[in-house]
Formats: C-alpha cells, structure tokens, sequence
C-alpha cells in the first residue's frame, strides 16, 4: 500500500474499491471503510462483479463484468477530464503523459465504457462525480484487479486514476493493493522473487551482484529465475529436477491443477517443508515438519509495509522444527560435501545464526529499505513501516509524498482487452473466483480450526437463481462445473450474489478446487495467471 | 481553542469540547467507568463516572460533561464517591455471585470497582434473572445475560466499530435484555462473528466460547504476536497455558487493529494444535538405506501401517540427521551433474521475514540459481 489504514480510515473523503471483497478478505480493514462512511460521512464506491458484503454499504455500487476493469477506469477518467475535474496543479508538478492518456480515454465514453462492463453509464458519470468532489480519495485493490492477463494493466489504470484526481503522496489517498496472505509482503521484500535480492535490488544489476557476492563469499547468478508458474512447466519438461517447496500447497492454490499435479509427479526429486499432509506433500520425496507461528521468532511485514514481531509460545509438537533451523541445516551440509564453497573471509557467507535477531541484522545491513528496522526498536515499540534506511529514520507510512520513485508519476495509457478465454456455446458460463470470511487461501489452516468448518464445511458454488432454473440445479444440490482443463463437484449456492451468467467458487476445499477449472494464462508481465475469468459449464451432478 | 479547569486542586488545559473524563486523563487524573470505552460514543449510562461541579445541584457523568473554562471539579467528592458505591450496590443486587468460576475473574472491571469501594454482596431481598445460560448457536459467543450488567458496550462495539448492529436492548428496567436483531439467533441477525462484542464487555456476560473453562486470566501467559492469516497484520496475545493456546485476546495497545479482529484471527487458531500436524521428518523409503532393519529396531517407523515398507514409495519416519542427509546428498549430487538451472525454490507467504530471507540466500548462495518465488501472485 502507499499508504497506511490509519490514514485511510480517519482522512478519506472518497473511497474507491474495486476488485476487494475486503469484509471478507481484510475483515478489519472492511470494519474501518464503513466506520468511515458512518462517522465521517466518507463517500464509498465498489466496483465488483458479485454482490459482495461491502457493497451493501456503498453509496454506489458498480457492477461490471469480470475483466472489465480497464474499460471502466478509463470511462471513469474520461467523465474527469471531460468536466475538466483533474487536478491540473498535481498533473503539471508531479506527472507526465497526460496527453497520451487524453487520447486514449478518449475513446471511453460512459456509454461505450457501459457497453463493455455492463455498467450503466450513468453511475460511471455519478461515480466520477462523487470521487471528484470529495477528495483526497483512496483507492483500495486486491486480486481481483492483479489475476487477469491484464493486471499490470488494470495496476497502471488505477495508478492513472489516481493521479489524475491528484490523489497521490496525501494523506487517505493513494494506491492501495491488499496483500492477501500474512506475509506476502515480506516474502516479496526479502527476496523470495526470482528477479530481485532482498529489497528490490535487481540480480540483474552488475554493482548490486557484486555487493551480494562480497557479502555472501560466492559467485551469483546474474540471470533472473523462473516464477513459480513456469517453474512446474520446467519441472514437467524435466529441467528443473528438484524442487523444494516451503508452507506453499501449489496442489491447491496454483491454476490448472491436473496440469500441477503432471508437474509434480514428473519432479525427480520433490522436497516439502509444511504443518500438515497437504496435497502437496503428497507427493514429497523427503517432508520436512514445520513450525507453526506460535513456534517460532521473528517479523512478519504487513500490507501497510509495518514490520510487527512474531513471538515463540510453546515449543513445536514432536520434532517440529522451525525452517530457519532446517533450512540452515540443509545448506551447512550442502556446503560441507563441497557443492558450494563460499569465502570464509565473507562477511555474510555462513549459517550460524544464534537467533532470529542475528538474521535480521545480516537483512539490515544488506538491504536499504530494511536498514533500520532493528529487533531493539520493534522491541521498544517502534511502529516501523519500510522504507527505513537508517536506525534513526522514523520510517514511511506514506509513500510518494513529494515525488515518485521514479521522479515523475507517469501516465500509462491502457486499453480494454477481454479475457483470454471467455464464454463460448461449449462453456457458456463465467466463472470467478475468490475466499470465503472463513477460510483462507489453500484452506490447510481454516479447515483444521474447529469453529470455522463448522462454519463453512465444504466448498459452495454460486449460481445465479436463473442459470440454476435453466440446469435443474437447487440450492444446496450438487453440480458439475467442466472447464476445458478439469471438472469439480460442489454443492450449488443458488444467489443473486452473481449475476446471469456468473458463477463463483472458491479454492478452499481440495475436493472442490476451483483451481482445476481455472486458466493458467498468465499476463505475460507479471506471470499473475487469470483466476478470475474463465469459461465454464454446470449440470446436476 | 483550549480552556482551563480545575480538577482536585490541580490546573488542567484542555482542548475546548473534550470531556471532563478526557481532560482528567490529560492530567493523569483516574475516574472510574463502566460503560465508557474510548473507542465507543459516551452515553452516560453506568453513572459510574460522576463527579462533582462547582455551582452544578447535582453531579455530573464525566463523561459526557463537556469541560467550561474556570470550571472546577471534585472527582473525589464525598457525593461523588457515594453515588458511584451505590451503583455498584444496585449491579450487585441482581448480579450472580459467581466470581468463584467466572471465566474473566481477575480481568472484570465491575469486580474491580467493587472491591475498590468496598462494596460486598448484598443480602439479598430481590430477584435475580434466570436467564439460559449460552442460549445462542453461534460457537465463538458466549452468552450469559444474567451477568449483563446492561451497559451496552457490547452494543456500540458492533454498531459503531464493526456496523453490523446486531445487538439491542428491548424492555426496560429490570426487565432489560440484551437481544440479537429482532431476538434472533446472532448469525440470524447479520453476525460475522469478528468477537469485538466480547473484547469490549466490561464482565463475563460475553465470552469467547472456544475457551470456556480452559484457563482464567491469572493462570496463562500472554505472548504478543501478529495474525497468520491475512495481510493486514493485526497482533494480538496467545493466551497460553501448560504449552497451549486456549485463547486469542485482542489488545488495546495493537498498532494496526486495537481491540479489534476478524473471525479468523479471533478463533481460527486451534489449527495449530490439530492432530494431522507433521511431527517427525519423511522420506520416501526408495531413497534410504537398511530400512527394513532400521524399522525393526524401532529407529525409524512407518507413516503409513497400511503400507508395507518393502514398497519403495511407502514414507518412512526418520531421524532429522537422515532425512536432512539425504536432500544434501541429493541436492549436491544434482547440482554437480545437472548443473545449478536444475533446482526450483517456492518459498512461503506464511513464513516469517528472516526465514524468506534464509531462503533466499540459500538458493543462491548454495544452489547457485535465482529460481526462487512464492505464490504472491496467487
Ligand atoms: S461477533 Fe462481531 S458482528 Fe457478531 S455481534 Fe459481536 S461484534 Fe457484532
Ligand atoms: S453483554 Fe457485556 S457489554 Fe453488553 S451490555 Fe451486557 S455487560 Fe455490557
Ligand atoms: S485478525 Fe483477521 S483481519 Fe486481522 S490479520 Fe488476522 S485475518 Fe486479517
């Protein structure tokens, strides 16, 4: 996020959410939008396909057709530059590259932005209307803007919004994507990506290898890695021979799963490192126990970039093990039987940590936004939200403030492009997918908390009362859904939560896994696959 | 604009609309309350808080008195003091003496006030409600409405934090309940079970239903940590006791979410000490040695009975020495004949910071290839 949930909650005058089902996903994030909208009087505007929770309280509620995102931003930002809304002193300071967004929203009227969402244009004239007259506004996304062929597309047209209306580097303003799992964040910052070290720093980067080699005794890489979507496609062509996966279930959270479990199978030699059995581990030649959260110190970096403390409760059961300890382990012998030989004079090459605090130290010293985010100021209570480059910066909870990263913020125009695959008369419905407020992403965890199942026993699929009548399904029977790569059987939830036309599911329950249906084309940028348009067709099962 | 009081002798500035509760805060000065929560709109219901006022007839709630410049105020005022143990004479009468097995015992502020001013049992005269105990389906909320002590905290957390506006009070006086919507069922009446109800009830009428009878507040321990769930990173304390969590309690001072959680965070936390958890390591019997003897002896074991172990595939449990041996081994063996492209690293979202980075320095250090990802785009 650029910027913080205090700042959204207590300055937003407008708050725009498209592609979050945040009561759901973010519950407490959900809880602090409409105590904003009754309070303060904050305008509220979603735009989703279903009939999510937090539509119920918005003033406007826009629903357009999955995949759809771009055309209604740029009607959005058509209806702004034609009332002559924009914020021309942010826009002359601040950006470049208006005209050539001029020229592309242009041709985004609200009627041809209606024709292609299926949104009426008047509420896209009365949804700029509203964003423009009550700022500063903040834009909050989440997946639902990121998994389709063009997410980096729809990221770049909520950025063009925002700049627009000026609402950028202000306190409730900014762009704010979710982050769904705890730490995602983290994960993403310290180096769990394929192109970049710890920090963002490019392996590409002649100057930044060579930093990372002195610290680390060894010779790197300077060749980027593959994303986890092309290193199955690796693994089935027989490239990649071992594959080590860490509290990840690719079994149930990865698009096309028929194709992930061939990927699997072929993988000569599969490490797992998980809590429980999980579809993944299942076919694991050598598995790892894991400890849980409450097992084991150290940070988890949350959506807001806040660095917070994990602390060690109880020991792990049995002979558990955190993956700091085994992952160590693992390198110490690889490096005593010669299959790597880092300098002994490295500052950074070995593996003897004495704790989590030693680790972070060793981050601290090698990545820049990290820099001063110390154990003893978490410790003293310090609220530290990255970039923090020294030990005596406050940190940043907004980011952006005087001037972007790349010094000019600069219009990307985009434009509309449908879906990859869409409904055709062999698949003649939509489907979309996402979480339930019980659950959680691959459901290993949810769906062995007591209360929750209870809540949410197994995977329900919802079908629009219409679309049920035409198949001869009733709520609470159980249907087929067919994609071309795979079937499920789930228990139909007949709603008018969707629309004619839509279904949704989630991918919770490995038995109903809407990952078996889903498309694993993937926006050719960011390697995100699009889980959230796919064609499909349903029939009693 | 600020204006200047007195309060028990002592000079206080104070911004101009606060409350005589607030600006008595400001000078570290303590009044006690019941319905109050400075999280939640006053409403002066509880009568806890009077004070008394220079040229006021009566006293005051401080809490929703607005301060007035040259106002002067007594907090200790034998008036005061007195109405306030009479509050708490009239809670007492038709509050259950259960203090013996009361889940919050040691952590309800109506206790606390009693024994602060010494109000003891009444003898009593009146009736008590005989409300049922735990009435409602919900399985995180618990409900015992004879311990209500009707000060609608519960009331406002739902309405005004969450909007959910569950909770209301139908008919008065003693008669006073506190129901769900049109006195439904809670999850009938637009619950989504987030407990902010519970953490913000002064006394044990709300509890979280999962610990009931598991350990009061003296007898765990408390370990601050932040959710393993979703990305917005409320923190929280792991109430632990004898090595298990038996509840989730949400904090005033959480940076991100004060008293505030979802239903995942709140109650999704028993996963932890589910029985499927993997407690020794695995390893395909095809890629050990001497297995058979080794599970004779009792070294190793087989994960699954069913199995024979003579099947190359069938997993065995073993040692940490061995099984970690064995991925070294093959990893090294790997890389020296395959080279480095051959290994594929999918680290975790769940895991901490310092483990994501010891994967990564693992990966390229030790593997030698920046073919490391985790499913951020999933
Ligand atoms: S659990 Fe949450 S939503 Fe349900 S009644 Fe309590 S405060 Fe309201
Ligand atoms: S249940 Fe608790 S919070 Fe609600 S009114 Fe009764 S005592 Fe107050
Ligand atoms: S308590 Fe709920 S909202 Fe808070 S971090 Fe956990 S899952 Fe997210």
């Amino acid at each position: 996020m650029t910027n913080s949930i205090e700042d959204i909650a207590q300055d937003s005058q407008c708050i725009f959410i498209i592609g979050s089902n945040t009561t759901e996903q973010h519950p407490v994030i959900g809880a602090r939008v409409r105590a904003a909208k009754r309070h303060r009087g904050a305008k509220l505007v979603v735009a989703d396909p279903r009939r999510i929770d937090i539509a119920d309280y918005a003033d406007l509620h826009l629903r357009h057709q999955p995949g759809t995102d771009i055309a209604l931003l740029n009607g959005l930002m058509h209806v702004i530059l034609r009332e002559r809304w924009q914020d021309d002193e942010f826009i002359a300071g601040r950006t470049e590259g208006l005209e050539e967004l001029k020229a592309v929203v242009a041709r985004y009227s609200p009627q041809v932005a209606s024709e292609i969402t299926g949104v009426p244009a008047e509420d896209i004239e009365e949804a700029a209307r509203m964003m423009a007259e009550n700022r500063p506004g903040s834009l909050l996304y989440a997946m639902g803007i990121t998994q389709h062929t063009v997410g980096v597309a729809n990221v770049m047209s909520c950025a063009n919004l925002q700049m627009l209306l000026g609402n950028m580097g202000v306190a409730g303003g900014g762009v704010n994507p979710l982050r769904g799992q705890n730490n995602v964040q983290g994960a993403c910052d310290l180096g769990g990506l394929p192109n970049v070290y710890p920090g963002y720093q490019a392996v590409t980067d002649a100057t930044i290898r060579e930093k990372f080699e002195s610290a680390w005794g060894v010779t790197l890489s300077d060749q980027a890695g593959l994303t986890v979507t092309e290193m199955l496609g690796a693994a089935e062509e027989g490239q990649v021979r071992c594959l080590y996966v860490i509290g990840e279930d690719p079994m149930v959270s990865d698009p096309d799963l028929n194709h992930v479990r061939h990927a699997l199978q072929k993988t000569e030699f599969l490490v797992v490192q998980d809590l429980f059995f999980t579809e993944t581990v299942q076919f694991g030649d050598v598995i790892f126990p894991a400890a849980s959260f409450a097992e084991k110190e150290g940070t988890f970096t949350n959506t807001e970039r806040r660095v917070q403390r994990v602390r060690k409760a109880f020991d792990p059961p049995g002979e558990a093990a955190d993956d700091a300890w085994i992952i160590a382990e693992v390198a110490k012998r690889m490096i005593a039987q010669g299959a790597a030989g880092p300098s002994k004079a490295a500052l950074h090459a070995g593996w003897d940590y004495g704790s989590a605090a030693d680790v972070m130290a060793e981050v601290n010293a090698l990545t820049p936004i990290y820099a001063g985010i110390t154990y003893q100021r978490l410790e003293e209570g310090a609220q530290l939200q990255w970039p923090v480059p020294s030990e005596d910066h406050p940190g940043t909870p907004i980011l952006h403030v005087d001037k972007f990263s790349r010094g000019l913020g600069r219009f990307a125009a985009v434009e509309h492009e449908p879906p990859d695959e869409l409904p055709d008369d062999e698949y003649p419905l939509m489907l979309t997918t996402g979480r339930v407020l019980y659950h959680w992403h691959g459901g290993e965890m949810t769906r062995r908390a007591r209360n929750l199942v209870a809540m949410y026993p197994e995977g329900l699929v919802e079908i629009h009362p219409y679309d049920a009548q035409q198949a001869g399904i009733s709520d609470g029977q159980l249907m087929k859904v067919a994609s071309r790569r795979g079937e499920i059987v789930a228990k139909a939830e007949v709603t008018d939560r969707v629309e004619p036309g839509l279904i949704f599911a989630t991918f919770h329950f490995p038995e109903s896994a809407a990952n078996f249906l889903t498309n694993p084309a993937l926006d050719p940028q960011a390697k995100i696959p699009e889980f959230k348009v796919c064609a499909v067709r349903v029939e009693a099962a | 604009m600020n204006v200047t009081l007195t309060i028990n002798g002592k000079e206080v500035v104070a911004p101009e609309g606060s409350t005589i509760l607030e600006a008595a805060g400001l000078a570290d000065i303590k009044i006690p309350t019941l319905c109050h929560h400075p999280d939640l709109t006053n409403v002066g219901a509880c009568r806890m808080c009077v004070v008394s006022v220079e040229k006021a007839r009566t006293v005051q709630t401080a809490c929703t008195t607005p301060v007035a410049e040259g106002m002067v105020v007594n907090t200790e005022s034998e008036a005061a003091r007195e109405t306030r143990k009479f509050v708490l004479e009239m809670l007492l009468t038709d509050h259950p003496n259960e203090c013996m097995t009361c889940e919050v015992n040691g952590e309800c502020q109506l206790q606390d006030l009693a024994y602060d001013y010494g109000v003891t049992w009444p003898e009593h005269s009146g009736v008590l409600h005989a409300y049922d105990i735990d009435p409602d389906p919900n399985p995180f909320v618990f409900i015992d409405r004879n311990k209500c002590i009707v000060c609608g905290r519960c009331v406002r957390a739902c309405g005004e934090i969450q909007n959910r506006d569950v909770w209301t009070f139908a008919q008065r006086g003693f008669k006073t309940r506190l129901v769900a919507g049109a006195d439904q069922f809670m999850l009938d009446a637009n619950c989504e079970s987030c407990g902010q109800c519970v953490a913000y009830c002064p006394v044990g009428a709300l509890f979280d239903k999962m610990s009931l009878g598991l350990g009061r507040p003296n007898q765990v321990t408390k370990v601050r940590t932040t959710c393993s769930y979703c990305g917005v990173g409320c923190t929280f304390d792991l109430n632990v006791r004898d090595g298990k969590i038996v509840r989730v309690s949400s904090a005033e001072d959480s940076a991100v979410n004060g008293l505030s959680l979802c239903v995942k965070g709140r109650y999704g936390y028993d996963y932890v000490h589910h029985p499927d958890r993997l407690t020794r390591p695995l390893v395909r019997a095809k890629w050990l040695a001497n297995v058979e003897s080794k599970v004779e002896t009792g070294q190793w074991r087989a994960y699954d009975p069913d199995r024979p172990i003579s099947d190359s595939e069938s997993l065995v449990e073993t040692d940490w020495d061995t099984a970690l041996d064995v991925v070294a081994s093959k990893f090294t063996e790997v890389k020296e004949t395959y080279g480095n492209d051959a290994f594929a690293v999918l680290a975790s979202a769940k895991c901490t910071n310092e483990e994501n980075y010891l994967f990564n320095k693992f990966t390229r250090q030790v593997l030698g290839t920046n073919t490391i990802d985790h499913c951020a785009r999933l």
